[in-house]
């Protein structure tokens, strides 16, 4: 089994949070919408703190910065695709491409940078540190999140 | 990440999810979720390929398209991660009175520079800075050859955080002596750990560690769990 099959194979195992109803938002059309990334990929930007070990935080990225630190703690993903190319995880520079070209309306102001090995019950992000980021962007007047997974 | 889109929603944004672990995506049922069977580490699938990424981005976004949920739609792509190391120069041994995997690292300073002059940033410096990886490796070498770990002067004292920034190090450096192609999702940690004298010295300390009894937790992540 192959380090990638192995990881699947265990997170396949991990115990699932349940969404009995969950929400549903129908966007507006695509070409008006503000953009936003959110990565698990624990990215900071120099400068900022980085990330501890299960850290349940989350950290902004402003729009312009492009000078970021892998924070995340496993050694069991690859590290490399980052350093060749940001965009791999965190495709902020596809996004201002869209944008140029009118396919989506903007790219938000600023991004959410989480960090992908969470507590197991994932209550943190789930109830504190998740609804906070998403309000924040939400008041930025972003309309569409991708999450990008780390 | 599937997770997290339930709370977004919740917030009143619409979201994507570029799914990584399909069983997940099946059962946390976020919105709207692209499958991405790729190398982990890597969502957008290849580094350096701005038409696949446009490619991929232009499939997340037509999943708005759907009037209800949950929606999962799988790329018709498989990226399978390399199982065969890189191609990439080490350099020779120099100076022999030190462990060959100082020696290694001393050698490879000069490219983990010019990666650092070229990208501007560096993802070492988690628990040592570049001018210290050698000693860092130099503590993990006595430790392999038998010297009580909690007494060998772990920088930090971080077994996790120590092995993170040697093997960035190595990385960083690598991707400026690389020859050929683009190395894929596991080929550099597979260089890492079965061509590098810093990747075996690893190996040998944290199986010492463990040995010694430590918790699972200060040698199980000092590497890949499937080594």
């Amino acid at each position: 089994m192959t380090g990638d099959q192995m990881m699947r194979a265990h997170a396949a195992t991990l115990p699932a949070p349940e969404f009995p109803n969950p929400a549903w938002v129908t966007p507006k059309p695509l070409a008006q919408s503000t953009v936003a990334i959110v990565t698990s990929a624990a990215l900071y930007a120099v400068g900022d703190d980085g990330f501890s070990n299960a850290d349940t935080g989350y950290r902004f990225i402003e729009r312009d910065r492009r000078d970021l630190v892998l924070g995340h703690w496993s050694p069991n993903f690859d590290h490399t695709g980052v350093a060749m190319d940001l965009n791999v995880v965190y495709p902020i520079d596809r996004l201002e491409e869209l944008a140029e070209r009118g396919i989506i309306g903007a790219v938000a102001r600023r991004h959410v940078s989480f960090a992908g090995n969470q507590p197991d019950d994932v209550a943190t992000i789930r109830l504190d540190t998740g609804p906070a980021a998403a309000a924040a962007l939400r008041a930025d007047g972003v309309d569409v999140v991708i999450l990008t997974p780390v | 990440m599937s997770v997290l889109a339930h709370v977004f929603e919740a917030a009143g944004i619409a979201t994507i999810v570029l799914s990584s672990v399909r069983e997940v995506a099946v059962k946390v049922a976020p919105p709207r979720a692209l499958h991405c069977e790729f190398p982990l580490g890597r969502p957008l699938g290849k580094p350096s390929d701005p038409e696949f990424q446009h490619d991929l981005l232009a499939r997340a976004f037509a999943l708005l398209d759907a009037s209800s949920g949950p929606v999962l739609v799988d790329h018709p792509e498989v990226i399978e991660a390399d199982d065969q190391p890189v191609a990439c120069a080490l350099p020779p041994r120099f100076d022999p009175s030190l462990p060959p995997a100082v020696d290694e690292a001393r050698g490879l300073r000069k490219a983990y520079d010019r990666a650092l002059a070229r990208r501007g940033v560096t993802s070492v410096g988690r628990a040592v800075s570049a001018d210290e990886v050698p000693h860092a490796i130099g503590v993990l070498h006595a430790i392999a050859n038998g010297a009580e770990w909690t007494a060998a002067g772990i920088p930090g004292g971080n077994t996790v955080a120590v092995c993170h920034d040697i093997r960035t190090y190595y990385e960083e450096a690598a991707l400026e002596l690389v020859d050929g192609p683009l190395p894929g999702g596991r080929a550099m940690e597979d260089w890492f750990f079965e061509q590098t004298e810093a990747g075996k010295t690893m190996l040998g300390a944290r199986a010492a560690i463990r040995d010694a009894g430590a918790k699972f937790a200060i040698w199980f992540y000092m590497t890949p769990g499937q080594r």
